[in-house]
């Protein structure tokens, strides 16, 4: 069971979130120019990492807002990232 | 290889079991192969099998970073059914069924396959939908799957006593009668024992760290064992499928999350069928031979490689099962536990080239087990022959830049 810190909310239940994947997921400027793998390297395709990942939350049956927290996929030790609060 | 017969049994009985012999051999890796299979779970074991039976490539090491079956083979909950959605699914999951009814023969090793039918409780109409439509496909396919009336449900499953006020009533079922349970274990040794017998190197406790390239093309794996060179290496490693597709710097469309399981106590015979309850993304319990009563659900709904879950899962799991049965909640839980497995994106097997040459994969995705003896045949396929067997065809990784998704996320729980 995790504790996520919610930067308005504080640290609530990790039943309240939605973990809404990887934060480094950068939507292509222009997708028409990109190459079919490009695109769907954009789509479909995860970092997946085994340690540190940035990802996005949604406290959906909280404040229902958006932020970045960075996890752990091994010890599940959480960092919150500042900028995401602002 | 000494076959297994009635008479061996007889034979070492006399002589109190001391004189069996070893399963396998435990060689030290050679220098160089000609296949590499990275993962000694099912997937990878029966890919070398599959390699040295049907292909004669024998010079084929499996590499395994601990010990063959550790990883999810050991772990499932054993069901292996064929009840999904799109066409490009039935017939891969059909030619499974077909294979797990006749590898005891062909392995000479019994998998204790126990046809127990598998009914699912429909408490929606989205889910009757759904039912249907897949009852359709499979027949398409000449398999079984019919819908059962409440009054058939309540016949074929006594103790199955629903609570007046459930919020979602069952309305009746849908029965795969060819589903059955295979005890997992026995699939990797079975295949770790027919492979070896043919000549291929079973090499435990040997972890794969990097993939060694030369102009696009793999020559061979470094290991905690030293290098080891390699023509063509399939890669087969379940919950770890980012970590070494990325030594040749592959991405894939896949997260790695936890799914748990938990067994009570074991008790006297009351659940012949393998029941999900809450339709098909919910709960799913079954009483092993042993007696336990087995039970899981869906994914943790994040990714984790930490191999421990989460407890609302067991919680929520809990309360749908008691709903239906409210008597096992007399039950004491004896073990819980929990596997890491690849989804991929779109819920449906992954057996494929990617862009390194000579680098194959086969990601066994959210239910890999009843995949197991199929997987394991197209991916020897595909390696042997650098194009995708028939019925592994849709299952590459061009699917995902085509557009040409099997979509089965939805429906398809990992049981
Ligand atoms: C609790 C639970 C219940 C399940 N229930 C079912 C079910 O009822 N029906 C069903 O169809 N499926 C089920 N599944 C899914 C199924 O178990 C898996 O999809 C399937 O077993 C995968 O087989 P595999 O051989 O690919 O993987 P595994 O058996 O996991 O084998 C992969 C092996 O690769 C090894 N490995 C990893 N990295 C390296 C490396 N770098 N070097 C060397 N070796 C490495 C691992 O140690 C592991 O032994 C369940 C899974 C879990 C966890
Ligand atoms: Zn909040």
């Amino acid at each position: 069971m995790l504790e996520i810190p919610c930067p308005w909310c504080g640290p609530r239940n990790e039943s309240e979130f939605v973990c809404a994947g990887e934060a480094d997921r950068k939507r292509p400027s222009d997708p028409e120019a990109e190459t079919e793998e490009a695109w769907a390297d954009y789509l479909f395709n995860s970092t997946n990492p085994k340690g540190v990942v940035r990802e996005w939350w949604w406290h959906v049956s909280g404040c229902t807002r958006w932020f970045q927290i960075d996890r752990d996929t091994v010890t599940h030790e959480i960092t919150p990232v500042e900028e995401s609060s602002k | 290889m000494k076959r297994f017969s009635i008479f061996s049994l007889a034979r070492n009985a006399l002589t109190g079991h001391r004189h069996w012999e070893k399963m396998w051999r435990s060689p030290d890796p050679k220098r160089e192969y000609d296949v590499v299979i990275i993962g000694g779970g099912g997937h990878g074991l029966g890919a070398a099998y599959f390699l040295a039976k049907e292909h004669g490539i024998t010079n084929v090491a499996v590499l395994e970073k601990g010990w063959l079956g550790g990883g999810n083979t050991g772990r499932n909950t054993m069901t292996v059914r064929s009840n999904f959605l799109r066409e490009d699914s039935v017939p891969f999951h059909e030619m499974s069924l077909d294979l797990y009814h006749q590898l005891s023969r062909d392995l000479n090793y019994n998998l204790m396959v126990s046809q127990r039918g598998m009914i699912t409780f429909i408490q929606s109409s989205a889910a009757n939908r759904v039912a249907l439509q897949m009852a359709n496909t499979m027949h398409i396919y000449g398999a079984e799957y019919r819908m059962l009336t409440l009054d058939e449900v309540k016949q074929k499953i006594p103790i199955f006593d629903p609570s007046p006020d459930m919020r979602l009533p069952v309305r009746g079922g849908v029965y795969q009668p060819r589903a059955s349970m295979v005890r997992h274990d026995a699939v990797a040794w079975g295949f770790a024992r027919a492979a070896d017998a043919r000549g291929v190197d079973i090499i435990q406790n040997c972890e794969v760290t990097g993939i060694q390239q030369e102009n696009g093309a793999v020559t061979g794996v470094e290991t905690t064992r030293g290098l080891i060179k390699a023509r063509k290496i399939g890669m087969a490693v379940a919950g770890h499928g980012s970590v070494v597709a990325s030594m040749v710097g592959q991405r894939l469309p896949i997260t790695t999350q936890p799914l748990q399981a938990w067994v009570s106590e074991p008790v006297k015979p009351v659940l012949n069928e393998i029941v999900v309850i809450r339709s098909y993304y919910g709960t799913y319990l079954m009483q092993s031979d042993k007696g336990e009563i087995v039970v899981g659900q869906g994914c943790d709904p994040y990714p984790s490689y930490a191999q421990r879950g989460t407890f609302p899962i067991i919680e929520d799991a809990t309360t749908s099962m008691l709903e239906v049965f409210p008597s096992f909640g007399r039950l004491k839980l004896l073990r819980h536990w929990a596997g890491m497995l690849d989804i991929p994106y779109d819920g449906s097997p992954i057996i494929s080239k990617t862009n390194t040459r000579g680098f194959y994969i086969d990601v066994a995705g959210s239910g890999g087990f009843k995949t197991t003896p199929a997987a394991a045949k197209t991916f020897a396929h595909l390696i042997a022959k650098d194009t995708p067997h028939p019925l592994a065809e849709k299952l590459g990784l061009e699917r995902f830049s085509s557009g040409r998704l099997i979509q089965e996320g939805g429906v398809s729980a990992n049981r």
